[in-house]
């Protein structure tokens, strides 16, 4: 989708809670992201360096957490794995799920570095 | 209290909410990504609530008919509704003009090179364009089913255009886009005789393999053939849309379901 802005909001969001707190640097940023978010990590990899250049979190290193695609049934109340394209209940096959996980785009933790750790940078 | 200048922070949750180990701290945020475009979207939210109009988001490929559907809405409901129309394109101002012509108000936004609208592009639309008086206002979005999906513009309810040259696994290819709709419409579907490889069934099939339980309807806006169906829909959602206002509460559209945010209707 649009990765490059949506870090940018993610960097303005990080600077943000390291202001806060008082932090000199930024060392793991967290997030999850489902496969339904419309985010691709690999191209949110290549375009953190670019938008964390110059700011608190410029040596950060991003993780990104995968969130599993699952449904649970409003007709049977099984919860199952589904695809992106095949959201429906696994076990009795109602198309009256709701989706419990898999659209996400979230940013999960921060770990912010101060003035006692720079060795941690 | 907020969660941005740190007064949030009280000496009984101090120990979470910041706990240096050596000089490195994890601090929990558990916060959306587009979070600061959904913020706006709610304040766009409540610019049409004021007015008590119903925000419709259209979103589909470009060349499905968004447009000529809309024409073709001005003229069914020109003595019920008033209608206006906010445009979304890369360039040129032609969409807004053919909205124009049928007598309707309407606001261009050339994005330039983005390849869809956001929240902020929409309110600064809104400091253009009067909403006194609407009662349906249309935001065209840009055509292409990937990046429209994920932001909210604080419309009421995404309609998604499917039209039946485009092929039927549409849905199973952009099953984001998709599982946003809150009503799908298969348009040009006086077409459909002349077409072998699309079929309706497959294409309702493959959206309820999305979970997805809307309305599928169809017609070719051109021929003003089925409208019927589309604008029963757009005058019972008008008056849930009034009723909601009245009880002083909103709605997001579908993408959202977990973030419904009620407010004060203002007076």
């Amino acid at each position: 989708m649009h990765e490059l802005s949506l870090c940018q909001s993610l960097i303005d969001q990080v600077q943000q809670i390291a202001l806060t707190h008082g932090a000199q640097s930024v060392g793991l940023v967290t997030l999850k992201v489902g496969p339904l978010s419309g985010v691709e990590p690999s191209l949110m990899q290549h375009a953190y360096p670019f938008a964390s250049a110059g700011t608190l979190a410029a040596k950060s290193t991003l993780v990104i957490e995968l969130a599993p695609l699952k449904v649970r049934c409003e007709s049977c109340g099984t919860e199952t794995e589904a695809e992106p394209s095949w959201l429906v209940c696994a076990a009795c096959g109602s198309c009256h799920t709701q989706l419990v996980s898999g659209d996400e785009m979230m940013l999960m933790s921060v770990e912010l570095i101060t003035a006692e750790g720079t060795n941690h940078v | 209290m907020c969660d941005t200048c740190g007064c949030n922070i009280t000496p009984s949750n101090r120990e979470f909410a910041y706990k240096p180990v050596n000089g490195t701290t994890a601090v929990a945020v558990l916060k959306n990504l587009l979070a600061r475009n959904d913020d706006q979207a709610i304040h766009n939210r409540q610019h049409f609530d004021q007015h008590r109009l119903l925000a419709i988001n259209l979103m589909s490929s470009p060349g499905s008919g968004k447009t000529a559907l809309l024409e073709a809405t001005i003229d069914a409901l020109r003595n019920e509704y008033r209608i206006g129309v906010i445009e979304g394109d890369l360039e040129t101002e032609n969409d807004a003009e053919r909205i124009r012509a049928k007598g309707a108000p309407a606001h261009q936004i050339t994005t330039g090179s983005a390849c869809h609208l956001d929240a902020h592009m929409m309110h600064d639309a809104l400091h253009q364009f009067p909403l006194a008086g609407l009662d349906i206002l249309f935001i065209e979005n840009v055509g292409n089913l990937v990046c429209p999906a994920s932001f909210d513009l604080g419309q009421h309810r995404n309609v998604i255009l499917l039209s039946v040259t485009e092929g039927d696994d549409k849905p199973a290819k952009y099953p984001v886009m998709f599982r946003a709709a809150d009503l799908v419409l298969l348009t040009k579907s006086d077409l459909l005789p002349l077409l072998d490889d699309f079929s309706p069934a497959r294409a309702e099939a493959n959206l309820r393999n999305l979970a997805s339980t809307v309305p599928v309807m169809q017609l070719a806006a051109r021929k003003a053939l089925g409208l019927q169906p589309w604008l029963d829909w757009l005058r019972s959602e008008l008056a849930r849309q009034r009723a909601r206002v009245g009880r002083g509460e909103t709605v997001q559209p579908r993408m959202q379901p977990d973030a419904v945010h009620l407010h004060e209707a203002a007076t």
